[in-house]
């Protein structure tokens, strides 16, 4: 049996699933306070009266660090960036202890300037007068060559445990975004650490000894240990984790929409033949923006509790809501409010939502039935509206090569996936509104966890190989070796290989889930006044993210 | 987050999976380095800077400018019309107004490439810069356009486009061409009888460094920029004169650059060539973007900048003085000069051997050119290509008057008649329309 728990803002929900399907789902209030009660609140509920000797696998997703960024309830740590030529380090300063250091290497990973040792005596020396305990080492250009940010970390190494180093994240080059997710790493540590480790020991007195997996951004998985070096890659897992759980339901052979509906907001990803995408670079949303792998999607403010106002006779719905819909208690109208007043809801306080529809109609100066259809459209229509912008955005995304421009991938979805409350009243006006079949999820308001409790483990490697030079690098396995001159695209493909399933491993995986994935792949000659002095090979593969294969989906089909 | 003060779109495209052929200096990688200092220093994440994907142009786009020999699918490739689609991209969001300015950072390059196109021509095909010059003008109504070309080769196919065009003002500013190909772009090349003074050479010795090339910028460009009071600046920019470059001689920097298109402002920016694809693109590269964009740019140097070793030296300074002082001089009698050039109403004659370098042709061009002070005149070139063919192209110009008009159609119903051709072209640009006419059918 397997247990997914995905603890959210709002509410927590878990299942339990066993080859004949979802045992038992509950769904909690999230206590916000203390997140460690929660998860202790639905592991009692999920495992009494089952035997706990049976769960093979156990996913949790929470909020807890996307919580201690909105709440900058994060520890204070320092930060040592050597920067060299380009923009100026200062403009991407994060936290008070923030060092721009000398030292610098260029785009090829040659050293331009050393670091300078007793720079960053001093430096140390200040962070422990702070009682700084973290600290994380960016060096520009790092994931070409880390050795300045190792020689970094041996001078300081003594005093800070852990320290936390740029070329480890990522092989994706944005020196701005390797210091954020560095800066994120090394700032919410301790509290990822306490909190999983108190979550880890309590399952285990309960007999719960398997190891415990822990969701990421990008829809896969890690274990305990590879989370304590990334803790950053849980922020904003249970967007991902509602993606994962309409996987299942998608086709496999074209391009589908899923469409988290919520109160607040809609969240769209895209699946190609049933594969999540994923952000080219890195979550790119405002304050997350960062080199941590995720899934794309998009989260605007429209939902079932979206306020809807009228100005000069023109409707409009969202994007703040002002709490829940009037039906419930609420403060103003609600596309909710509509669908209860059309009949295609049946819970809440029918005469409120009566209320605020007149109050929307009186405005619009139309009957009241007129006003409720209206907003029921305007808000399905403005869904659609998104889901084609965030389409055709991908699509024009731009791309470096003659080849890629001409036969470039185009997404076109013939699919469109609901979940969350109001998928089941609105799949049929979408469906008519975007001229693509749209169903609502079956069992949607668990989906997230279902999502989370079949999510196989993933993770990425670069590799760089340059014949000039005479080495391979794969900078985040901290791996490099000579080569000889006739290395070539079969030698690079293999070694990537190799190190990604055993990084794959190392995170948890287990052997038939490594579904690996070539994602990048270029080569150059490096010419030198006009004759050839070598090759450049850059590689990219992935663990994709996916379900895991040795669980049978029939049964939540 | 980093703000752009300026909101500045880039085309970014590399193509890198085309070459001339595998050692040769515009080959796959030129932009590799640059992409990685670009990807590095986060410039697609500053708040106000926007990539945009290249447009791909067409046939009917090229033959605004051209004359493509025998058709534009023989001379050119996909990647020709994606580098001069990322141009005609940044243009279309500039006028557009969704940015303030914008820079293609596109290859391969186009500014050696003349209205005449047999072949290719120092690494250019087709002008990536006139067709989307002439692509705004058709789609946008722009009339007055300046082009300055900051490349350090002379940008004689945009000069050659508009040599007759009162409405470009076309500035290059380039290696002395007795020093360096393509061997011309000399302080007298003013333009033809039409448009004296509406494009000018200067020509700077080697060892021109950043002082130099800025009093050039300061001095002669922008007073002309002023009177001349474009609709659009685009610029050319080139980065062969930096001090690394393998092909040229001359002590230009990164910093340089950057003060040179903070001065110059251009609304569009069009890479051209460059060749020092590891020590001088990438902090160039960079430092146009920020300059572009409003933003700081004082820390962009390169990691073997010494300012000292690229002293210019004083006979250096003394001789830009000099070509600035004819410059200026030219400038300001352009009026009279145009005057002098011709009776209008009359036909003069021009006789030219071209040369095309990457594909070993040899052309010989008779060119005659209607004297007009109401517009750029009506035009034919009677062109024979060694090895190729003899073709006649006869060009309307935009915004041409009533009697260049009607000479135009005279010049393209004598031309049927020849018995010497193989092809016979008309570019008649008020009607947006091109005409081949085969003589064997
Ligand atoms: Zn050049
Ligand atoms: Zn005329």
């Amino acid at each position: 049996m397997i247990i997914g728990l995905d603890v959210g803002g709002t509410h927590a929900d878990a299942v339990l699933l066993s080859e004949q399907g979802v045992v038992k789902n509950i769904k909690v209030p999230t206590d916000a306070s203390n997140l460690f009660n929660t998860v202790l609140t639905c592991f009692n509920l999920l495992l009494d009266s089952t035997d706990i000797s049976k769960v093979k696998r156990v996913v949790i997703s929470t909020t807890l660090t996307t919580n201690s960024v909105v709440q900058r309830n994060l520890d204070t740590v320092g930060i040592i960036v050597s920067a060299g030529p380009g923009i100026d380090p200062m403009n991407f300063k994060r936290g008070e202890h923030y060092y721009p250091v000398s030292g610098s290497i260029d785009h090829r990973g040659r050293e331009v300037q050393p670091i300078d040792a007793g720079e960053i005596a001093a430096i140390c020396e200040e962070m422990k007068q702070a009682g700084i305990r973290y600290v994380g080492v960016i060096g520009k250009f790092s994931p070409r060559n880390p050795a300045h940010e190792l020689k970094i970390k041996s001078l300081i190494n003594d005093d800070f445990d852990p320290v936390f180093l740029g070329h480890r994240v990522s092989g994706n080059l944005n020196f701005p975004r390797r210091i954020s997710t560095v800066f994120l790493n090394t700032s919410v540590y301790s509290l990822h650490r306490n909190f999983f480790n108190a979550v880890s020991d309590t399952l285990k007195q309960k007999g719960l000894t398997i190891p415990i997996q822990i969701l990421k951004a990008d829809g896969g998985t890690m274990n305990l240990a590879t989370s304590m070096e990334f803790p950053g890659q849980t922020v904003l897992s249970g967007p991902a984790a509602s993606v994962m759980g309409a996987i299942p339901h998608a086709p496999t052979d074209m391009d589908s929409l899923v469409l988290d509906i919520g109160g607040t907001t809609t969240d769209i990803a895209i699946l190609v033949n049933g594969a999540p995408l994923l952000e080219p670079v890195g979550i790119g949303r405002g304050k997350y923006k960062s080199l941590i792998r995720a899934l794309q999607t998009i989260s605007k403010g429209i939902g079932g509790d979206s306020e809807v106002t009228v100005k000069n006779k023109k409707l409009k719905i969202g994007p703040h809501r002002r709490g829940p819909a009037m039906a419930f208690g609420g403060p103003s109208p609600t596309p909710t409010d509509a669908m209860i007043y059309l009949g295609k809801m049946e819970d809440g306080e029918r005469v409120l939502a009566e209320k605020a529809i007149a109050m929307t109609a009186s405005k619009l100066e139309v009957p009241n039935l007129e006003a409720a259809q209206m907003i029921f459209h305007e808000t399905c229509a403005r869904i659609v509206e998104m889901t084609r912008k965030m389409v055709d955005q991908i699509n024009s995304k731009p791309v470096y090569t003659v080849h890629e421009f001409l036969e470039g991938y185009q997404i076109n979805p013939r699919k469109i996936l609901l979940l969350g409350g109001p998928a089941s009243f609105m799949a049929e006006k979408i469906q008519e509104l975007s001229g693509i079949e749209t169903i609502a999820l079956p069992m949607s308001s668990v989906a997230n966890a279902i999502g989370a409790a079949l999510a196989r483990t993933t993770c990425e490697i670069s590799l760089m190989a340059d014949t000039e030079q005479g080495m391979v690098y794969i900078p985040e396995e901290n791996y490099s070796e000579k080569i000889s001159p006739k290395y070539q695209k079969s030698d690079a493909l293999e070694t990537a290989r190799i190190f990604l399933e055993r990084k794959a491993i190392m995170s948890g995986a287990s052997q038939e889930n490594l579904e690996t994935e070539l994602i990048e792949f270029q080569e150059f000659n490096i010419v030198r006044r006009f004759s050839m002095h070598g090759k450049i090979f850059r590689i990219k593969m992935q663990v994709k993210p996916g379900l895991i294969k040795d669980f049978s989906l029939a049964a939540i089909l | 987050m980093l703000k752009a003060s300026k909101k500045t779109g880039l085309v970014f495209f590399p193509a890198f999976d085309w070459a001339i052929d595998p050692t040769h200096p515009e080959r796959e990688e030129r932009l590799l380095y640059t992409q990685d200092q670009v990807m590095e220093e986060g410039v697609f994440d500053i708040e106000g800077v926007v990539e945009y994907k290249p447009d791909i142009v067409t046939a009917h786009d090229i033959q605004r400018t051209h004359f493509c020999v025998p058709d534009e699918a023989s001379v050119t490739t996909e990647s020709h019309m994606i580098s001069a689609g990322g141009a005609a991209a940044i243009a279309r969001a500039v006028m557009e107004k969704e940015i303030a300015n914008g820079f293609a950072l596109v290859r391969p390059p186009g500014h050696h490439a003349m209205r005449m196109v047999h072949g290719g021509r120092g690494f250019c095909y087709i002008n990536i810069e006139a067709i989307m010059v002439e692509m705004i003008r058709q789609k946008y109504h722009v009339r007055r356009v300046a082009i300055v070309d900051t490349d350090c080769h002379h940008g004689d196919g945009t000069n050659d486009i508009y040599w007759h065009d009162p409405d470009t003002l076309f500035i290059s500013i380039h290696q002395d061409g007795r020093t360096l190909y393509p061997g011309s772009g000399f302080t007298g090349e003013l333009g033809g009888p039409n448009a004296k003074g509406s494009n000018l050479n200067i020509p700077l010795p080697p060892g021109t460094a950043t002082e130099g090339y800025l009093e050039v910028i300061q001095s002669c460009v922008l007073p002309a920029i002023e009177e001349f009071k474009p609709e659009i600046i685009v610029n050319s920019a080139g980065q062969d004169n930096h001090y690394t470059d393998p092909l040229t001689n001359m002590n230009f920097s990164a910093q340089g650059y950057a003060e040179l298109t903070t001065l110059l402002k251009p609304d569009i920016a069009v890479l051209e060539g460059g060749y020092s694809i590891e020590g001088a693109l990438p902090y160039v590269n960079l430092g146009i973007i920020l300059a572009m964009a409003g933003m700081d740019y004082s820390r962009v140097v390169e990691p073997d900048y010494n300012p000292e070793k690229l002293k210019q030296p004083s006979n250096v300074t003394d001789h830009i003085k000099r070509t600035v002082r004819i410059i200026n001089d030219y400038w300001s009698k352009r009026h009279e000069m145009r005057e002098k050039s011709g009776k209008p109403g009359t036909i003069q004659e021009r006789h030219r051997e071209i040369f095309y370098d990457t594909d070993n042709i040899f052309e010989r061009q008779k060119e005659k050119i209607r004297i007009c002070r109401d517009c750029a005149g009506a035009m034919e070139i009677d062109s024979q290509a060694m090895p190729g063919t003899r073709v006649i192209g006869i060009h309307i110009p935009l915004n041409a008057c009533h009697a260049c008009t009607e000479t135009g159609y005279d010049m393209f119903e004598q031309a049927k008649k020849s018995s010497r051709h193989d092809r016979l072209f008309l570019q008649n640009r008020p009607n947006d329309q091109y005409i081949i006419h085969d003589y064997k059918s």
